[in-house]
């Protein structure tokens, strides 16, 4: 990541409307042809991350570099940024050639460079024969290949992705973010995406950003953040269906740290401590794909739950338990589905668990 | 009525039912007493909106003999256009006898700057309020909207001032100065209402390409406010030549718009009454904003709703 | 932070608002400060000022002229808006009864609303014209006791005004109120025919509250127009018989044009602002309040 220098920094940025804050003092520092996802439920702030990144918006405190130069009061065609909108933003009136050409006449650049241009975005977005039609005879992922190629004219070092997929249906929205990920491959330039969307997070980022109320919560690469949330929020946000979060207190056997809830005692020999921890409460998450299911021994922790619903999704089964009287959820293949009133026995081992702090949410 | 004429109907009743009108199938079509009263109300309630205009028609082609007959519904017995005539050229106002002819060209001259002017600062502003509204902006609009609901005899005066001042008062420029002014709250808020309702992702891909204040008004905004504009231009023109009471103060004897001098010509005329010219001028002066209101049709309604709806 | 005043201030935009920052600021608020300001003052035909406290309203308060007018407008408008307003939503609720020919009776309905007001107080001036209009005619058709003339009699007059004006201005009020029946979800519709609830209960009891936008429509669209009422006037009965149908709009340009008491005039511009003012505040206040409770 580090091999080839930063493209966006954003140093203390801040931003309030009168007296209501948005983004308190967030640091990001975007490597050179990284791929970066902002994602956070709405109204974290992400999209308005990305329009002060893009200077459609005034910023309160900090400052802004791209490539190097301090932008934060330039206009936003002097960033050297393309920006893809939710809503695709293509110009009703224009075709979509003159829609792709608007930028490079209004920066008045030669009619033969901008046909060049307009030329090369075409053909690696597969939209030539869309070029001489109005934005209204469009599909919609047409639409939104159009608005990628709009920015894609502007020949810039840094692209700015808005929930570009979000209304899509979900099978276009399948396939453009594969193609969003190969332009990335063949471009490699920097990509901010923001979205709500976990797959699309999950599939196209370098690393994630996750951000709630203003603040980035977690900056890591996708698996760190799936397998390690730092904090209980990250930690039910992904995955779907959510982790299980369980009630409880943590105490010290001997040596060893046991986690209790009810009845139940949950050993956590092979869990990895953030730093020591001290007894009380606590929290214990498990997301339901890591729990085994009617496998016997062989597992940390066993025990024989309940099962409440049983919702078959094809490739999977979903089994809703009751372990103790908690919810409890776990994921398992179509064939080991079970009876919807079985008693089941489940294992699994605490080394792949997230324990939080019952106060601050934080990792453990 | 007989067997065949229920057959004749009966064709015509099933191919609405099937069109999806009304329930296919055998109920029989009941309270059918509901519907008679529901068109006869309907029908009385026209003819009180049609009378009024059939008098007037029918009184402005016959000759003052025939109206001293007092027939008021009767059609003309001998239809003439001489009273249209008289009207349009020879009707008096006072010693002026050149009927309304020059009101009509005063009208025409008023009515067109004063629309262009109004909707383009309307269409500006709404479009400045709605994507570029700086410091105080807002306060401004504020101001604007409330003054689309003040009196106009409060403002009256201190503009027969203003304008005096700078020479403007009772001239031609100077009424469409005062049409400008009382347009700009209405169509203010028409074209800000019309401006929020565009995706504000399109401003700022206009941004990112590079676009500024103007360009963008002019290359991506103004092109796509055909229909708002079509709205704003029925409303200024019917509004404008429906004027009286800025016509009247503020155009100047000279520029005195139509509805002005048909009041003249009908309300000031002494000896005998010529009802058939009389009513030959008002259809005369109505029929501009009739004629607009007939072809807009739907748009006419869309335009009161719109200029209606606050905020 | 040089710059970032200068995105504040986008400069284009205030010069392309130049005219609106004129008519918001130099009209709406300094000349409606002027208005007020002179009817503290002795004006006649120009503005002085010769400062004499609340003398022209005391004047004002005075002159049965004056009083009269005030009576006029309470009573038209009461009586248009509430007229309009039934007879709008009468027709509204017809209309929307899937009836033939709805473009033809919408046309019909609302015609005159695009003709002059002069237009229309001359046409009704004419119909209810003792000497030519309904009286006469239907006294030439045989029924010799029939009176009908409203306009010749002091006690009348404002009736037929008021006639005048449902006639010019129901049609509007129908327009607005068949967009808002329309506007109501259909399932709303099935919804009460499944519970059984008769039909004129579902209109009062269900869809009327849910229109509260277009009533509130169509009534401040009323008031605007009843508080300007002026050529109307002019053009049907000129203020009388003797000045028994004068109205507030009517006496303020007569005592700025004909009487040059600008003064006292304005003391009476004065006294219609204050109406709305108090109007405007309160629907202000409400509206605050709402989105406070929305927001909090």
């Amino acid at each position: 990541m580090a091999q080839n220098g930063t493209s966006v920094s954003i140093q203390d940025l801040s931003l309030s409307f009168g007296a209501i804050s948005v983004l308190h003092t967030l640091n990001l520092d975007v490597a050179e042809g990284e791929f970066i996802v902002l994602l956070g439920p709405s109204g974290c702030g992400k999209s308005t991350l990305l329009n002060c990144i893009a200077g459609l918006l005034d910023i309160s405190e900090g400052r802004i570099f791209i490539k190097g130069k301090n932008v934060t009061w330039e206009e936003p065609k002097d960033r050297g940024i393309g920006m893809v909108f939710q809503s695709y933003a293509l110009y009703p009136q224009m075709t979509v050639e003159r829609n792709l050409s608007f930028g490079l006449r209004v920066a008045g650049l030669p009619k033969e460079e901008i046909d060049k241009r307009i030329a090369r975005a075409a053909e690696i977005l597969q939209i030539e024969p869309l070029l001489q039609r109005k934005p209204s005879a469009l599909s919609g992922g047409q639409r939104q290949r159009v608005a990628i190629g709009r920015a894609l004219v502007r020949d810039v070092d840094v692209f700015l992705f808005d929930e570009p997929l979000s209304n899509l249906d979900a099978k276009l929205r399948a396939e453009l973010r594969v193609e969003i990920k190969l332009l990335h491959r063949k471009l490699q330039n920097t990509m901010i995406y923001v979205t709500h969307d976990q797959i699309e997070a999950m599939t196209l980022a370098d690393r994630i950003a996750v951000m709630k109320g203003g603040v980035i919560q977690q900056l890591d690469a996708p698996q760190t953040i799936y397998n390690r949330p730092v904090n209980r929020f990250v930690a039910g946000f992904l995955g779907s269906p959510a982790m299980n979060f369980i009630d409880g207190r943590l105490e010290k056997v001997g040596s060893d740290w046991q986690f209790a809830f009810e009845d139940v005692r949950i050993p956590l020999a092979t869990y990895a401590f953030e730093k020591e921890p001290t007894p009380g409460p606590a929290v214990f998450g498990m997301r339901p794909e890591h729990v085994a299911f009617n496998s016997g021994a062989g597992w940390p922790f066993t025990a024989t739950a309940n099962v409440e619903v049983v919702e078959p999704m094809g490739s999977d089964t979903l089994v809703w338990l009751k372990l103790g009287k908690q919810n409890f959820t776990v994921r398992v293949t179509s064939e080991r589905t079970p009876n919807n009133t079985d008693t089941v026995s489940i294992g699994f081992d605490p080394m792949r668990a997230s324990l939080f702090d019952a106060q601050t949410g934080n990792r453990l | 009525m007989t067997a065949g004429q229920i057959t004749a109907i009966q064709p015509v009743q099933e191919a609405q039912d099937q069109a999806g009108v009304g329930p296919i199938g055998p109920k029989p079509r009941r309270i059918s007493a509901g519907r008679i009263g529901l068109y006869a109300f309907l029908v009385v309630a026209a003819l009180f909106f049609l009378i009024p205009v059939y008098i007037m028609i029918v009184t402005s082609l016959k000759g003052m003999p025939e109206i001293r007959l007092g027939h008021l519904f009767n059609l003309p017995s001998e239809p003439t256009f001489q009273p249209w005539a008289d009207a349009w050229l020879h009707a008096c106002t006072g010693r002026d006898c050149n009927g309304l002819s020059p009101g009509f060209y005063n009208s025409v001259k008023i009515t067109l700057p004063s629309v262009v002017i109004s909707i383009i600062c309307a269409s500006i502003n709404g479009y400045a309020l709605t994507f570029w509204p700086y410091k105080g902006a807002n306060l401004l609009f504020g101001l604007l909207v409330f003054g689309a609901f003040v009196p106009y005899q409060v403002v009256i005066y201190p503009l027969i001032i203003g304008l005096s001042s700078v020479g403007l008062f009772a001239s031609l420029p100077g009424i469409i100065i005062v049409h400008t002014i009382f347009g700009m709250p209405i169509l203010t808020l028409l074209f800000r209402n019309f401006y929020a309702a565009i995706p504000v992702e399109l401003f700022k891909a206009a941004r990112v390409d590079g676009a500024g204040f103007w360009r963008i008004f002019l290359h991506i905004m103004l092109p796509m406010s055909v229909p708002i504009t079509v709205v704003a231009v029925i409303l200024q023109v019917t509004g404008i030549w429906n004027d009286f009471l800025f016509g009247i103060v503020f155009a100047g004897r000279p520029n005195w718009p139509m509805t002005v001098q048909l009041n003249n010509i009908v309300n000031t005329t002494t000896g005998v009454r010529e009802y058939n010219v009389n009513m030959a001028a008002t259809i005369l002066t109505a029929a501009v904003p009739l004629i607009i209101y007939f072809v807009s049709g739907r748009w006419f309604v869309r335009g009161i709703a719109a200029g209606a709806v606050k905020g | 932070m040089q710059k970032s005043w200068r995105r504040r201030f986008h400069l284009p935009a205030v010069i392309g608002t130049i005219p609106m920052i004129l008519v918001a600021v130099g009209v709406f608020v300094i000349g409606i400060g002027f208005s007020v300001l002179w009817s503290f003052t002795s004006s006649k035909l120009f503005p002085t000022y010769d400062f004499v406290g609340l003398a022209q309203y005391r004047r004002l308060w005075a002159d049965s002229r004056w009083l009269v007018s005030v009576n006029n407008i309470w009573f038209f408008g009461l009586m248009s808006i509430t007229c309009n307003m039934v007879f709008g939503y009468l027709l509204a609720v017809f209309m929307d009864q899937r009836i033939r020919q709805e473009d033809l009776f919408r046309s019909i309905f609302l015609y005159p609303f695009a003709m002059s007001l002069i237009v229309t107080g001359l046409v009704w001036q004419w119909v209810l014209d003792p000497n030519l209009g309904l009286q006469a005619a239907l006294r030439n058709l045989g029924w010799s006791s029939f009176s009908f003339a409203p306009l010749v009699d002091a006690d009348t007059a404002l009736y037929a005004l008021v006639v005048a004006g449902i006639w010019q201005g129901s049609g509007v009020t129908m327009a607005i109120l068949l967009a808002g029946l329309r506007g109501v979800d259909e399932e709303i519709w099935k919804a009460a025919r499944v519970d059984g609830i008769p039909t004129w209960r579902t209109h009062m009891s269900i869809v009327a509250p849910m229109m509260k936008g277009a009533f509130a429509t169509a009534f401040v669209l009323q008031c605007v127009g009843v508080v300007r009422v002026y050529d109307l006037v002019i053009a049907m009965t000129g203020g009388g018989p003797g000045i028994s149908t004068s109205m507030p709009a009517v006496y303020v340009i007569q005592l700025i044009t004909v009487r040059q008491n600008v003064g006292q005039g304005m003391a009476a511009a004065t006294m219609m602002l204050l109406p709305v003012l108090v109007v405007l505040a309160f629907g202000g206040i409400l509206l605050w309040r709402r989105n406070r409770e929305a927001s909090a």
